[in-house]
């Protein structure tokens, strides 16, 4: 008796599970079912799935839009439409120039186009080890340390080209 | 928890504040300067030196003074250290003890930068730590929600809320107490209050550092809001840029529930009231209420005409009531202090204090609270300290909404009506202070980019509109226009604002338009540079 109850439990979870098996599957399971599958967390999915992923592949979207039951144009929509999420792999190392008024004021413009120059690279390409990728703010509300540049998560003001080929120096 | 229980538990922890307080900024600006390693080392200090019974090192919010980060302040004696180093973290226990001096730079904290200052809504900032609910307490919160849940009806709220004058911070200027009356009155058991954090505005970061430094007054805020019109269920739709504000948001939102001051029978009441964050992607747009809504439900941030309003058919088609964080940063202060007290403040139609983040090109940087009415020079010159080499050409308010008031100007008093006046608005309060170094036609062209990436695409005018007046500029400031070109730009700029469906086109070009109004003789000089001093018709 046991083992027939048990035998359909785990065919089931094998199921909800990823055929690829990769893992990082199993974490958007598990904010889809926190989130008790509603249609209106897809967008904290989706920041979830990128979070894991590091971008929204199809597969990926697809994933989500059978988990929350929602149309794939409509996770598609969504991706498409906020500037957080990408749908193209982001390079290991991001640094992230903020565009801020504050920051233009203070030259941030130049100080993007030197680092273009430095690195080879255009806003919001990466390089082709895929090791560093830099992309452009509208405003991280740093602005009273202006020029600000955050490189992997870190805020880091008042900023100059050559401080910031520095740090990322090592990455290119 | 009764109301006995509270100011026990508030009595107790400040019994338990030592005699000295240092106060260490923990906020997004002196975290980038490594201010956490600088609390590490005071409390490595103060630990060595032996002095844990009378000095206590407290991370706190912000202190406003962002440029000459990181700040250290010594309570009670107001001793202020800007730009300090984790390495002067020590020198300045060993000044306390007085066997040393502080290496560290001092600061003035009776400059007019603070002096000037009138805090409302920043009471609490730079001065609490944000992550926990006991010094919010201790310094009296929760004691206003307390009020109206026992003291006072859903009416009289509205009506002290309406009394108080207070009017929308998130750039409209709308009264809030109508608001508030609108969805009270609205039929219907499921109401919502959604908390606006999405602050979008290029330059500004009021509501970031109201978030990030005093939490639980905006959780008190909207707890009061829900009460008075009805709902049980609030939002918090905050940036996603914006990380440490939605990290101490959630520790406050789980230190309410378990406090019993958020969650179900809210003080023994039978008010219940629960927040959920949810966080943006990335959208200007998504500031406009109706899109707002949109993106709480997990759609794409499309705004929808306008009526039915919100307040009638809002998020999942129930009465909505939206506020701006830092509207909702002041209901716990009038409902503290009373209306008449909150209305003596300010100019006849614009009442309290509004925040302002003063940045750009002038020697103090930061966020400061001003009542409303005061005047723009004394904010720039008295406070700010003015432009470092030269003088001020414009100061810019509104963001990508706004206009660029001239030097001419700035005796102006800042309220909402006197600045929509000259062709700008208040806006959420960024204040960008430009000199003669700044190209006011590129300013222009600045924002106008901005809106032409942030145009959600729903209706022609603004999609195509912000394109076509972002070639115009281009072609401006590359020397390729005629003046026949500014007269198109003008005629479309006017077509823009009257035909797009929500605030941002409508308000998309307001830039230029004020630009135009103020600074035409830039536009002019770039066109005849490159006819050879002929102004081609």
């Amino acid at each position: 008796m046991q083992s027939t109850e048990a035998e359909p439990k785990a065919k089931a979870k094998k199921e909800a599970a990823h055929p690829s098996g990769d893992k990082r599957f199993k974490v958007l399971d598990m904010t889809m079912k926190r989130n008790q599958y509603r249609q209106d967390a897809l967008i904290e999915v989706l920041h979830k799935a990128q979070e894991a992923f590091g971008y929204l592949e199809e597969d990926v979207l697809m994933y989500v839009a059978r988990g929350l039951k929602l149309p794939l144009s409509r996770v598609y929509g969504v991706a498409t439409f906020y500037h957080l999420f990408s749908l193209k792999p982001q390079g290991a190392h991001t640094c992230v120039v903020c565009l801020g008024t504050a920051c233009y004021v203070k030259g941030a413009n130049a100080l993007l186009e030197g680092l273009e120059k430095d690195c080879g690279l255009k806003s919001g390409e990466t390089t082709e080890d895929g090791q560093v990728s830099l992309v452009t703010a509208r405003c991280i509300g740093a602005c009273g340390i202006a020029p600000a540049v955050v490189i992997d998560g870190v805020v880091a003001g008042k900023q100059t080209r050559e401080a910031i080929v520095n740090r990322i120096k090592e990455y290119l | 928890m009764d109301l006995t229980e509270l100011r026990e538990l508030a009595k107790k922890e400040r019994a338990a504040f030592k005699s000295i307080r240092v106060h260490c900024c923990t906020s997004t600006g002196c975290q980038a300067s490594n201010s956490l390693d600088i609390k590490k080392n005071l409390d490595t200090a103060v630990k060595d030196a032996g002095l844990e019974d009378q000095v206590q090192v407290v991370g706190v919010g912000c202190m406003g003074f962002c440029g000459r980060g990181p700040l250290v302040q010594i309570d009670p004696e107001e001793t202020l250290y800007e730009e300090v180093t984790p390495e002067q973290a020590a020198s300045i226990i060993d000044g306390i003890k007085g066997s040393g001096e502080a290496t560290a730079t001092k600061g003035d904290s009776q400059h007019p930068f603070f002096s000037r200052q009138m805090r409302i809504v920043r009471e609490n900032s730079g001065k609490i730590d944000p992550e926990r609910i006991e010094e919010y307490i201790a310094v009296g919160g929760y004691e206003s929600l307390y009020k109206v849940l026992h003291d006072m009806t859903p009416e009289q709220v509205v009506q002290e809320i309406t009394r108080s004058g207070l009017r929308g911070r998130g750039g409209g200027g709308y009264p809030t107490g109508l608001k508030w009356a609108t969805v009270a009155k609205m039929p219907g058991d499921q109401k919502y209050v959604i908390c606006n954090a999405d602050e979008g505005d290029p330059g500004a970061f009021m509501d970031r550092s109201v978030l990030e430094s005093d939490p639980h007054l905006v959780l008190e805020g909207m707890a009061i809001a829900a009460y008075a019109v009805g709902a049980n269920h609030g939002f918090i739709y905050v940036r996603a840029e914006y990380p440490l504000a939605i990290q101490r948001l959630q520790k406050a939102i789980q230190q309410g529930k378990k406090y019993g001051v958020l969650g179900s029978q809210i003080f023994d009441s039978p008010f219940d009231f629960k927040i959920d964050i949810r966080i943006g992607a990335g959208a200007f747009v998504c500031g406009e209420e109706t899109a707002l809504i949109g993106s709480v439900e997990g759609k794409r941030g499309n705004p929808r005409p306008r009526p039915p309003y919100p307040a009638q058919s809002g998020l999942w088609e129930c009465p909505t009531l939206i506020n701006n964080v830092e509207t909702l940063a002041n209901i716990t202060a009038i409902i503290g202090k009373g209306a008449d007290w909150y209305a003596s403040i300010g100019t006849e139609k614009s009442k309290g204090t509004k925040i302002f983040a003063l940045t750009g090109k002038i020697r103090n940087n930061g966020l400061i609270e001003v009542p409303m009415g005061i005047t723009l020079r004394e904010i720039v010159e008295e406070m700010g300290g003015g432009v470092p080499d030269g003088s001020v050409k414009a100061v810019q308010t509104g963001g990508p909404s706004g206009g660029c008031i001239p030097a001419e100007m700035l005796d102006t008093p800042v309220d909402y009506d006197s600045l929509t006046k000259l062709g700008s608005m208040m806006g959420s309060g960024g204040m960008v202070v430009m000199d003669h170094t700044t190209n006011m036609v590129d300013v222009a062209k600045f924002y106008m980019e901005f809106c032409r990436d942030e145009s959600c695409g729903k209706c022609i005018p603004c999609r195509a509109g912000t394109v076509q007046m972002d070639e115009m500029l281009n072609n401006i400031l590359k020397g390729k226009a005629t003046l026949a070109d500014i007269e198109k730009l003008e005629a479309l700029c006017q077509m823009v604002a009257q035909t797009s469906l929500c605030g941002l086109g409508m308000t998309a070009p307001n830039p230029v338009i004020s630009t135009l109004r103020y600074f035409r003789d830039e536009y002019l000089r770039l066109i005849q540079q490159t006819s050879n001093g002929k102004v081609p018709v």
